[in-house]
């Protein structure tokens, strides 16, 4: 797959308004100067959206965000992106302050308003930082050139005479002779596109890009101001229990609501599928739900996820090809030893703390909804098709998310809170409880990667044939110097196999490449391992891209792999992978308890090359949240179902990663300031599950093939291997 | 069902003529809009809930309004003072201990009690203490650096 390079954007080089949608503009009040832009080819984009709705019904499409500097000077860049921990909040800030030069201060961020923002397709994928960034900062720069060209004019000089600093055009020969931005942007109405030919800044002249700079929303979110969807209050408005089928797939046989009416203020609600009741005490709420009586006829079911793994293998789609060199039959020849495995992985849940949640207040053909969301664009659609009201008329505002990880993407409790608040005519919150957003969600589906490798006699790669079954393409492809190779997909993986999943599945950070990243790399120890090789040398000499080579390095220095004095019970592993642009090695250390199985992550080393790391602390917080978030799926979470019915309902049974997890990390990120940025918030998970897998390897000097692995798992391991 | 219950709010004495059975949480985020105390699980698992009574870090989604009758609470709400972070906030700004912010409250609050009754934790008691306050973004390592180095904030003559 060739991954884009975004700095190759595709910008329509053309001054005409005639195609803006006014109704943004004329909401900017006092004027000043917009500079509009957008992220990829709008034709494309244009074609895209015909394509998805045939009704005719077009998107503003030739820009989506655009930045505004206004007659007070500030600078506020709307994008219907999203903050969810992620930190582009302040990256994105950055990069405009950066091209503009103006402090990070002056700089607003309106994110997530359908109203106030241009249509945007969702924050996920890590495409903010690689793909919107970059035209983020061509339209700073155009920004500066139109105040550039204003103060030539203003000043009788010529614009080459002009620099920029601190949100002031000033002469080269004399700084004192200056003019602040607010003053040329004041009385001005002008609208601006990005040019193609926009020039940005070089990594010699930042001054704010690069440089680590904190969390804007800290002081927000650390006194409670910071505002959820369900921290929305509206006078009047109730909270919302929904009933819940006790499985997927069920059917309701049996409703008796009569209980619930006997709380004084509560109401119920039943509307075909929808039943809910509704109280201004969200408890009362509750207590309603508990007395509503319904009977749900339940298919028997017929996996778990213990048998998931065979029901998988059989439901299995023809292979697609994804990546083949070499001949596979002639590497099979060549191979002195073979090894042959299949890995499987569970399903996990996304599992923020924040739960989906929405308030709705629907007024006759009007919607306006808060919710929590990763793409409140598609919710603006959702809403408006299941009320039946023009999409013009709902106004979506997704305020911080509370996580998202990829669980976010679909909405609907806003769907349901709308369709409340229409039914009851009063503001409707629905916020799902814990059972509510494990049965709802879209787990990353269960998987197996079946791959068969061969060394020849002199200990080389000479064979790699991998399929991997319903994780999807994302990662399945090996970066090793392997001759005779091929890599199949069997299935969609995370973008849906229909009938496979008894409930749904979907992206769960970084989609596929946990799954990919944990098979390929366990399989190069075991292959490492019969060569009678170290881990780090094979890789290093199976390895001809520069760039892993430098973050292998990179992390084996810092962890001192050749200095390694490993004690008994422990054991060291590496695993690299390529994600979103990014590369990334990790090495790990773990202790691994023989008696109970137990395994506890010592070390952690992370190296990555992102290419211009825009801020390196945000990069930092990231890695340190991947590698945490990362031991969860690789020790302990694991969804346990029993057909549609999901048994994990809270976190007493679904272990996330905790405090006493907690590992050393140490992070590593490459100076490449000279190359394109690539995604941070999902790359160095990918590597957690299969560096923790090489270093029980290690440890016990058995391999366990299975994700999480739980303490039976590794005891299972041990009771294999005569020596223990 | 009808009561009333007296007790002091952030500094604040309050009554509220409330049914006692009601779950704090609710009462706190919907009948005094202090939206900061976040509701994650509901079942006392997950501690964004977290507020301080009588000094004490406890989880406001498995009391009820009863309980705190006669009581002081402290929510997130109510730690800064004049505009000044309380140092556990400081601390966590300074260490970028958060990342969506949805559990930062509860761990604020959890760290507060903590610091209350043992204002010389080491890593290890920081590390059990809020070990049942769960973080799905992974800020972990840093909350536990800020939890440190707002011990020692303390200590210099803070509150």
């Amino acid at each position: 797959m060739k991954t884009r390079d975004p700095l190759e954007l595709d910008f329509f080089d053309d001054e005409s308004s005639a195609a803006l949608d006014r109704r943004d503009f004329l909401k900017l009040s006092g004027g000043g100067i917009a500079v509009l832009f957008f992220i990829g080819d709008p034709r494309r984009l244009l074609a895209r959206s015909r394509r998805r709705l045939p009704g005719g019904r077009q998107y503003p499409d030739d820009f989506n965000a655009y930045l505004l500097v206004g007659a007070d000077g500030k600078v506020t860049c709307l994008t219907g992106k999203i903050e969810m921990g992620q930190g582009v909040i302040t990256s994105l800030a950055q990069e405009l302050a950066d091209e503009l030069d103006v402090s990070i201060d002056s700089v607003e961020m309106v994110m997530g308003d359908t109203d106030r923002c241009p249509w945007d397709m969702g924050t996920f994928g890590s495409l903010t930082t690689r793909f919107f960034g970059p035209a983020l900062r061509a339209a700073g720069a155009e920004a500066r050139a139109v105040l550039i060209k204003l103060a030539a004019e203003r000043l009788g000089v010529p614009a080459r005479q002009l620099v920029t600093e601190r949100g002031k055009v000033m002469l080269k020969s004399d700084k004192k002779r200056a003019v602040s931005y607010a003053s040329l942007a004041r009385g001005k109405k002008i609208t601006k596109r990005v040019k193609s030919k926009t020039l940005l800044k070089k990594a010699a002249e930042f001054k704010i890009i690069g440089r680590p700079v904190s969390r804007r929303d800290a002081h927000e979110k650390v006194t409670g101001q910071a505002k959820f969807a369900a921290d929305m209050r509206l006078p009047g408005m109730l909270y919302a229990r929904i009933l819940r089928p006790t499985a997927h797939g069920s059917e309701r046989t049996r409703l008796d609501t009569s209980g619930a009416g006997k709380i004084p203020g509560l109401r119920v609600i039943e509307d075909g599928d929808l039943v809910a009741v509704l109280h201004q005490d969200p408890g009362q709420a509750d207590a309603g739900l508990d007395r509503i009586k319904a009977d749900f006829d339940v298919p028997e079911a017929t996996v778990d996820e213990k048998s998931i793994y065979d029901h998988l293998l059989k439901s299995a789609p023809a292979g697609q090809l994804a990546a083949h060199g070499g001949n596979l039959a002639r590497g099979a020849k060549r191979s002195k030893t073979v090894i042959e495995r299949t890995y499987l992985n569970a399903y996990v849940a996304h599992a923020p703390i924040e739960t989906h949640s929405a308030l709705a207040k629907v007024d006759g053909q009007k919607a306006t909804i808060w919710a929590s969301s990763q793409t409140p664009f598609r919710l603006k659609d959702e809403v408006a098709k299941a009320l039946a009201i023009p999409e013009a008329n709902v106004h979506v505002i997704s305020p911080f998310v509370g996580g998202g990880f990829g669980g976010k993407s679909f909405n609907q409790q806003a769907v349901e809170a709308a369709r409340l608040s229409h039914l009851t005519g009063k503001p409707v919150q629905v916020a799902w409880s814990r059972a509510e957003e494990f049965f709802y969600d879209t787990f990353r589906p269960a998987a197996l990667v079946k791959i068969k490798a061969g060394l020849g006699a002199d200990k080389k790669l000479v064979l790699w044939d991998y399929g991997v079954y319903f994780a999807g393409q994302r990662g399945s492809e090996q970066f090793y110097d392997i001759p005779n190779h091929r890599t199949r997909v069997f299935g969609n993986g995370w973008r849906g196999d229909k009938d496979v999943h008894p409930f749904a599945t979907g992206a769960w950070r970084a989609p596929a490449n946990n799954t990919n990243t944990f098979a390929r790399e366990s399989h190069i120890d075991a292959l490492a391992r019969a060569a009678g090789i170290d881990p780090l040398d094979f890789r290093l000499k199976s390895l001809r891209d520069k760039k892993m080579l430098g973050v292998l390095k990179a992390a084996a220095d810092k962890f001192g792999w050749k200095k390694y004095d490993g004690q008994a019970g422990r054991g060291r592993g590496i695993a690299l992978g390529i994600d979103s642009g990014t590369y990334v090695a990790t090495i790990v250390e773990v202790e691994v308890d023989p008696r109970s199985g137990h395994v506890q992550v010592k070390r952690v080393v992370c190296a990555q090359d992102m290419g211009l790391c825009i801020n390196p602390q945000g990069a930092k917080l990231q890695i340190e949240g991947c590698v945490t978030m990362g031991l969860g799926y690789a020790l302990s979470e694991q969804v346990r179902f029993s057909g549609g019915e999901i048994l994990d309902r809270n976190f007493d049974s679904y272990e996330i990663p905790k405090f006493s997890w907690l590992p050393e990390i140490e992070t590593i990120v490459i100076d490449a300031r000279d190359k394109p940025p690539q995604g941070g918030g999902e790359p160095a998970i990918i590597t957690v599950g299969g560096a923790v897998a090489n270093a029980v390897f290690d440890a016990v000097g058995r391999q366990v093939l299975e994700l999480p692995m739980t303490p039976e798992r590794v005891l299972a391991a041990l009771g294999e291997d005569p020596a223990h | 069902m009808s009561g009333s219950i007296r007790f002091q709010l952030n500094g604040q004495a309050k009554s509220l003529a409330i049914d006692r059975e009601r779950t704090l949480l609710w009462v706190l985020r919907v009948d005094l809009g202090l939206t900061g105390t976040k509701c994650g699980c509901g079942e006392g698992l997950c501690g964004a809930c977290t507020v301080l009574v009588d000094d004490k870090a406890v989880r406001s989604c498995q009391l009820t309004a009863g309980d705190v009758d006669g009581k002081r609470v402290v929510t997130i709400e109510g730690l800064a003072r004049d505009g000044q972070l309380h140092p556990v906030q400081q601390a966590f700004v300074e260490h970028d201990a958060l990342q969506c912010g949805f559990c930062t409250p509860g761990m604020i609050m959890n760290a507060c009690g903590l610091l209350k009754r043992n204002p010389h934790p080491s890593r290890a008691e920081i590390i059990a203490a809020m070990d049942d306050n769960l973080c799905r973004c992974g800020a972990h390592i840093r909350i536990v650096q800020a939890v440190q180095s707002a011990a020692r904030a303390l200590a210099g003559g803070g509150r």
